[in-house]
């Protein structure tokens, strides 16, 4: 599994239960900084969201958790995130690490697989070879994600031939197959009608008990939806984090929030 | 109001102008392979037969058939492939899915295009010095073929490395994302939608290598061998060659019979394409996304 379990304990006692705790993270892209100074702790069984206007750095800190900078030789990640107490750059096994972390993108990618195999795939990548845990997997993942009443009868169909809707929809049961501790959404409804928007709004909501989601949206009332607590990006910064009724309601700390979810910017 | 001015007139005049001359240009480009197919057909038909390409020259080759050529073709080209797909599929991928972008990767780009760019008969030189006497491998089909084989390796790998490049970039990270190494992404998401593209580069390279001369000429390929040959360190006939002498070298050749001989090199050549075309042509239609 992930490394060894090598945090300090005595930091993070059980109640608190951080899942994610960042740290004065800063992300560069060549000498370009664009995510600076962010400092939060994401709870278990918390959907935490984060909202913000376009080039605040959403994507980039998801990009930074999963450690996809791997793959980016410019871009560069300082400060630190640590997951389970763990901090990720200084995980050996990053595959594991991603096994446990789910993503979903903006735009849905359906790989052309069948749908079955789309579905089946991060179980196969983790060694899975049995067919009927696999039907198991496939099955309940399709399900949770509101979408085996609709492709129950073509499993063997291509994934990447669905409408949007069915795609994103995929692409979250595939995000489930791989048992995440947790769940990322990058602004997930972008390509979605509202009806299949509200009814992965639905699913995420009961997923809430299971596993921990980060949902980056710029979508301000998606956010108030859902999110327990919600982190506003602005510019390269994280200018505040609060309960997402806070936001709402009154209790900002600072006045571009207010501002920002009154639709009065961004 | 919208009476044309004269500068209206000027510009629609210049425009037909221009219309008319390149297409005349383009038209005329099929004008060669209708006389090179048409000149083939006319004088070549004729000795095609059964005989001519299953049975071996016989009278100092001024009758007979060509098998041995044809057989020896066949051989050169696979075992060129044999040699020039792995390696240069390798190459594609290490250099399309692993290399940094460095001045290392660029340099090997570079050598790349420039391997493009050799002569043929430089190759055959090269061939000589490398595989018949450096390796030892003699005149033989093994020593022909690797000289082919790094002459189109340049093709494999460049059709290779485009077809893996046009696999969407969103495929890998989505895989990437679920903890996927690169190797499991390349093997299970980007190679097989990648494979249409890398065959059809294959195919355009087998119809390359079996109508080259000058590599084999040197290397492997004999103008004329009693036998067939038995194994890979044996010579052989290659069609390219057998073409070239009996169009030049050998006195009493019937008119028809180099004809006959270019016929069947270019018709085997044509197939090839069109095999490509065909397999590129179904397999576009089953695009999967």
């Amino acid at each position: 599994m992930v490394g060894p379990e090598a945090g300090n304990p005595a930091a993070a006692p059980m109640e608190s239960a951080v899942k994610l705790g960042v740290r004065d993270l800063q992300i560069s892209y060549g000498r370009e900084t664009i995510l600076d100074d962010v400092s939060f702790d994401i709870h278990e069984h918390e959907i935490f969201g984060i909202i913000g206007p376009a080039n605040a750095g959403k994507t980039s800190f998801l990009k930074a958790v999963n450690r996809m900078d791997m793959f980016n030789p410019e871009m560069t990640v300082g400060g630190s995130i640590t997951f389970n107490n763990v901090a990720v750059d200084k995980i050996r096994n990053v595959y594991g690490l991603r096994r446990r972390i789910g993503v979903v993108f903006p735009l849905p990618v359906g790989l052309p697989l069948s749908i079955y195999d789309n579905v089946a795939l991060a179980p196969r990548l983790g060694g899975q070879k049995n067919r009927a845990e696999l039907d198991i997997i496939v099955e309940r993942c399709l399900t949770r994600a509101a979408l085996w009443d609709e492709v129950k009868d073509r499993l063997n169909s291509l994934g990447s031939m669905l409408s949007g809707g069915q795609q994103q929809r995929l692409t979250i049961a595939r995000a489930l197959s791989q048992d995440p501790e947790l769940l990322m959404l990058d602004e997930f409804s972008i390509a979605v009608d509202p009806v299949t928007t509200m009814r992965i709004e639905d699913v995420l909501k009961e997923l809430r008990s299971e596993v921990t989601i980060i949902l980056v949206t710029n979508l301000v009332q998606q956010a108030r939806r859902l999110a327990d607590r919600t982190a506003f990006f602005l510019e390269g910064g994280c200018v505040e984090v609060g309960l997402t009724e806070d936001l709402f309601t009154g209790e900002v700390k600072d006045q571009r929030t207010r501002d920002y979810v009154e639709g009065r910017f961004g | 109001m919208f009476e044309a001015s004269a500068l209206n007139r000027k510009n629609e005049t210049r425009q037909k102008l221009f219309r008319f001359g390149l297409g005349t240009m383009t038209g005329i480009l099929i004008l060669p392979v209708v006389l090179i197919m048409g000149t083939l057909i006319y004088k070549g038909a004729p000795v095609i037969s059964f005989e001519f390409l299953f049975a071996s020259p016989t009278n100092g080759m001024t009758a007979g058939g060509i098998f041995p050529a044809l057989l020896g073709t066949v051989l050169l080209v696979i075992v060129a492939l044999l040699a020039s797909v792995p390696l240069g599929v390798a190459a594609a991928i290490y250099l399309s899915e692993y290399a940094p972008d460095n001045w290392f990767t660029r340099a090997i780009n570079l050598a790349i295009i420039n391997l493009a760019g050799v002569p043929s008969i430089v190759h055959a030189l090269f061939g000589v010095g490398a595989f018949v006497i450096f390796f030892k491998f003699g005149t033989s089909i093994l020593a022909a073929s690797l000289t082919l084989a790094i002459m189109t390796l340049p093709v494999v790998i460049v059709a290779t490395r485009e077809s893996l490049q046009a696999v969407p970039m969103a495929f890998r990270e989505a895989c990437w994302n679920m903890g996927a190494t690169r190797w499991q992404t390349i093997r299970r998401v980007v190679l097989p939608n990648a494979i249409t593209g890398i065959l059809t580069g294959v195919i355009l390279e087998v119809s390359r290598t079996a109508g080259e001369t000058a590599p084999i000429m040197f290397t492997g390929a004999a103008f004329f061998l009693p036998l067939l040959p038995q194994t890979v360190f044996d010579q052989t006939m290659a069609l390219s060659l057998h073409l070239f002498v009996v169009s030049t070298q050998v006195p009493g050749m019937p008119e028809q019979l180099p004809f006959g001989v270019a016929l069947v090199l270019i018709s085997m050549v044509l197939l090839m394409n069109s095999l490509s075309i065909a397999l590129r042509m179904y397999l576009r239609g089953k695009k999967k996304w």
